[in-house]
């Protein structure tokens, strides 16, 4: 029966259009490839709305187009051609690939159609091939079959846009005027992620906003504060506002798995990796950078694993994160670290640099300088010896060598720029003669000064190996641990003293110290020395000034430590990695604890970050000299407030004593009520102290033995 | 547990045995039988009845017994007065109310229970949102028996009113509780744990670092603690006279400490 309807239907529309079924040749007709045939499904337009979440299910066609139109006779070889060239990118599907041709001419059209596996695959191709020169004549023009669909929309009459009447956005800043200048942080625990004041007045954190399932893997700030970010299995999210935490952005990645911010907070980088339709091909990357503001997708690069994880280890999804690097300043630059080269985007228009990346042969790794436009690139040593390993500073957008250094027998480098981008420390390892072993020595450039002066720095014992490195935020000290015993020493350097102006001079060692992880306050001045990990949470409070300590703590199983953004608190923190004592502690800048709070399954803290002042740096050492002046503003009210705080202790300590009391008499009525009762069950025992003891002795007689003495 | 004279002793064995000794001699007095181990006794007052708990064992739920105890050990018996069955799980502690007229229960389940001797019935059950949220673990009476304090793996403990089984104080601490105590002579409550046996790799290799730590008992706040186990503490004690205190662990060993002069003049 449904076979009659169905052919009465096609004989319907055989008559509408005018076509005599009769004289159609069956066999000529080409299915089109895919599925459902071409045949638009009924519920396509529940596709329109949501074109992120779900495939049309041609999201892996691809059409290629200018291709030579040519005769029957050469079909086979055409087709060889292309597949060849497209199947090096991916796994054309079977039967994928499909060439339509002219009924009337017999000749080819001269476009193809070709569907692979995955949209990722055919994404490739596209980014791949466009562009491709066959010939002279034939440059292959290739887009997704759905893009057509898109271009098909656009109308042929521009109209201009709508006019949306002007809505205010809010005080993403407000947080910054609060008037007891307390700092923010988000803390993740369990399902809840919260953020709070640092009371540190009251001794403990005040609330500003809880969730839960507010995010699906983690949440972080960004760089300057401004926005929260939290990321699902659709893509991130930023979330901010003067008093509530509204969400402002979301960015669409499905299966996005990590994030990073430019440090102006102009852009958005999210990552994610997957799976590829070949197993023994590497992972496919898709990363997009988009801007935080209108969510708009500014690029995207998709590409082979392999494409991202040059140089570095990989990290968490195979690439180390972030891929790409911001610099100079502003968000203007981005760059990424590739094979034998440093590619290094503007974001004027999101492409090259001069359209090709910086080739430098064998580069290993690269840094920009945290505040100028500067990249240090660290080339290692090659064929045996031959060529030596080198530091070169790199100018961009000039690309000029701005100083470069070469270093022989290198095992290994790594680069640090300090805050202000005053220095760079390079840390060299170095082989020993024999070749069996290394020691470390440090390359100090200074940035700002004429020529970019090198000084070559080597530790009082040059074997010692080093745990750890920091420069001084804002400063010009670093500390330096290092030391091959299982409680190792502690270093601190100037490049800059009174004595010596132009060179590196050490200040002091600290000798056997457990730790072995350095962290500076984020105005320097003060160094939290740590003993994480083996150490199990050592902390020592150290004034790099005076050169002393100012106090030794502990805070047990302690995995995290993080200054707060204006380096007047620490915080500490025992995450989930440990089954106990989850949780997280406040401790002022010299030491002293202030405040504990313990969260179970805890899995984040993190200060919420400040923009940097508006003050001038001579506003700030006016300040600094007249610190007392303006410091006894904030004395008198912290006074008031710690009168306040014990008032109200003693208040609570009050109450909670006279409420037991009240109880304590209570149970005394009833017990003594109870207590002909009670005699009676101890058969008259009149035993009113029972809660007292007697201590009894009582005296025992045992015998031991018994022998009898027969009397001869 | 000690008769009020402390001439008997009576202990609950998982060889589904409770015995009745003799404190003088050590010779065994009387053995009730069970169909599963024994773990919780106690005599109340007048020592002429004990209560008992038998722990789930194959199809047996876990049960509360009543046993009268005659003065005579000759003239013992071992058939049950009552016996109370409900609660889920293990029964960690059941003691005598005031005046014998209620039993407390507490166990697995994280409920604490009132039954009305007399009757069988249940009286009073603690409230879930209030409560444990895991085993309760331990439980110690007040000398006078008002009130009353259970420790839980939920790491905290808890006082009670004896009689109404209102929550008065909750004690937190950053360890599963085993073992409560309370002191005789001050307000202070002892709490003593250490961690799941599932986070045993990651033990403190601190040696000596699992503490009996001590709480104000009306402030709830934490005073300090006493370390010295190396591993967790089971079991806590204090001297009647509330001088010294000891503590059992894990790790073995039975400690006794005797508090210095400073003890009796803390003050937060």
């Amino acid at each position: 029966m449904g076979d009659v309807l169905i052919m009465n239907e096609i004989d319907a529309t055989a008559n509408r259009l005018g076509i005599d079924l009769l004289q159609v040749d069956l066999d000529s007709i080409q299915l089109p490839p895919g599925e459902d045939l071409g045949i638009i499904s009924d519920d396509e337009d529940v596709y329109e709305d949501d074109d992120q979440e779900v495939e049309s299910g041609f999201g892996n066609i691809i059409v290629v187009d200018n291709l030579p139109v040519v005769p029957k006779e050469k079909f086979e070889k055409l087709e060889g051609v292309i597949r060849k060239i497209y199947s090096q990118i991916g796994v054309i599907k079977e039967d994928g690939l499909w060439m339509p041709v002219d009924p009337e001419t017999q000749k080819s059209l001269g476009y193809c159609f070709i569907e692979y596996n995955t949209p990722q695959e055919a994404e490739l191709a596209k980014e791949k091939t466009n562009g491709y020169k066959l010939d002279r004549a034939h440059i292959f023009a290739v887009n997704m079959f759905d893009d057509f669909d898109k271009f098909m929309k656009v109308p042929d009459e521009w109209a201009p846009p709508e006019h949306k009447p002007y809505t205010p956005g809010e005080n993403l800043q407000k947080w910054l005027t609060d008037e007891k200048a307390r700092d923010q942080f988000v803390i993740r625990s369990g399902t809840d992620t919260e953020v709070l004041w640092n009371d540190a007045r009251h001794l403990k954190p005040e609330p500003v906003y809880k969730r839960s399932y507010w995010t699906e893997s983690f949440v972080q700030w960004s760089p300057l504060g401004t926005y929260l970010a939290t990321v699902h299995r659709q893509g991130a999210a930023v979330w901010g506002g003067a008093n509530t935490f509204n969400r402002l952005m979301r960015y669409a990645h499905p299966q996005v798995k990590l994030i990073d911010f430019s440090p102006g907070e102009k852009y958005l980088v999210t990552y994610s990796s997957h799976e590829p339709s070949n197993p023994r091909d590497a992972n496919r990357v898709v990363i997009n950078i988009f801007d935080v503001r209108t969510g708009k997708v500014m690029r995207d690069f998709k590409g082979s694993a392999d494409e991202f994880a040059v140089g570095g280890t990989g990290g968490v999804a195979g690439v180390s994160w972030p891929v790409f690097r911001w610099g100079g300043g502003k968000d203007k630059y981005f760059a990424k670290l590739g094979k034998n080269m440093i590619s290094v985007y503007e974001t004027e228009s999101f492409t090259l640099i001069d359209k090709k990346s910086l080739k430098v042969e064998n580069v290993m790794d690269f840094s920009w300088s945290p505040t100028d436009p500067i990249i240090s690139l660290f080339v290692p040593e090659l064929g045996g010896g031959n060529q030596p390993a080198r530091v070169s500073l790199v100018q961009i957008p000039s690309k000029e060598e701005l100083r470069q250094k070469n270093l022989f027998s290198v095992s290994d480098c790594k680069m640090y720029w300090q805050s202000s981008g005053d220095y760079l420390a390079v840390k060299v390892d170095r082989y020993t003669k024999t070749k069996k072993s290394t020691y470390t020595g440090f390359e100090l450039f200074r940035i700002k000064e004429r020529d970019i002066p090198i000084e070559v720095l080597e530790l009082d014992n040059k074997n010692d190996k080093i745990i750890a490195f920091a420069w001084e935020p804002k400063g010009h000290r670093f500390a330096v641990i290092h030391g091959d015993s299982p409680r190792p020493d502690i270093s601190f350097y100037s490049m800059r003293t009174a004595q010596h102006a132009g060179r590196v001079s050490k200040l002091t060692t600290l000798k056997g110290k457990q730790a072995n992880a350095l962290f500076w306050s984020p105005s320097g001045r003060f160094i939290v020395l740590a003993g994480l990990k083996g150490f199990n949470g050592q902390l020592e409070f150290y004034n790099v000034d005076e050169l002393e300590t100012m106090a030794t703590a502990e805070h047990f199983m302690a995995t995290d430590v993080e200054w707060d953004p204006t380096g007047r608190y620490v915080a500490t923190a025992v995450t989930s990695v440990h089954e106990m004592e989850n949780g997280f502690n406040i401790w002022s800048f010299n030491g002293k604890l202030l405040y504990r709070t313990l969260k179970d399954h805890f899995f984040q803290f993190l200060w919420r970050p400040r923009p940097p002042s508006f003050l001038t740096p001579e506003k700030e050492e006016e300040i600094a000299k007249n610190l007392k002046k303006y410091s006894k503003k904030y004395e008198a009210e912290d006074q008031d407030v710690s009168m306040q705080l014990s008032e109200q202790e003693r208040e609570k300590r009050r109450s909670l004593k006279n409420e037991w009391e009240k109880k304590i008499s209570e149970w005394k009525r009833l017990h003594e009520e109870e207590k002909m009762e009670r005699q009676m069950l101890r058969d008259g025992e009149a035993s009113d102290e029972e809660e007292e003891y007697e201590a009894k002795e009582v005296e025992v007689e045992e015998v031991l033995d018994v022998t009898e003495e027969v009397e001869e | 547990m000690f008769q009020a004279n402390s001439m008997t002793l009576i202990t609950g064995s998982a060889d589904q045995t409770a015995k009745l000794w003799n404190v003088e001699t050590g010779a065994q007095l009387f053995t009730f039988n069970f169909d599963s181990p024994a773990r919780s006794v106690d005599f109340a007052v007048g020592d002429k009845l004990a209560v008992i708990t038998t722990d789930p064992f194959m199809e047996l739920n876990s049960a509360i017994h009543v046993k009268r105890i005659a003065r005579d050990p000759a003239d013992q018996g071992g058939e049950s007065v009552l016996i109370l069955k409900g609660p889920q799980g293990r029964i960690n502690r059941a003691v005598w109310g005031p005046l014998n007229r209620t039993i407390i229960s507490a166990g697995e389940d994280a409920i604490v229970r009132i039954w009305d001797t007399e009757t069988g019935k249940l009286l009073k059950e603690s409230d879930k949102e209030t409560g444990h949220k895991k085993t309760i673990t331990s439980l110690a009476k007040a000398a006078d028996g008002s009130h009353f304090l259970t420790g839980s793996l939920d790491k905290s403990a808890k006082l009670w009113d004896a009689r109404t089984l209102e929550l008065i104080k909750t004690y937190v601490t950053e360890r599963p509780v085993n073992a409560v105590t309370m002191s005789p002579l001050l307000d202070h409550v002892v709490l003593g744990g250490g961690q799941d046996a599932s986070a045993v790799t990651t033990t403190d290799h601190r040696a000596g670092k699992f503490e009996a730590k001590f709480f104000d008992k009306i402030l709830q706040e934490e005073i300090g603690g006493v370390k010295g186990h190396f591993g967790p503490i089971n079991a806590l004690a204090f001297n009647p006279d509330g001088k010294s205190f000891s503590s059992g662990g894990e790790d073995g060993y039975v400690r006794l400490h005797h508090f210095d002069p400073d003890y009796f003049n803390i003050k937060i």
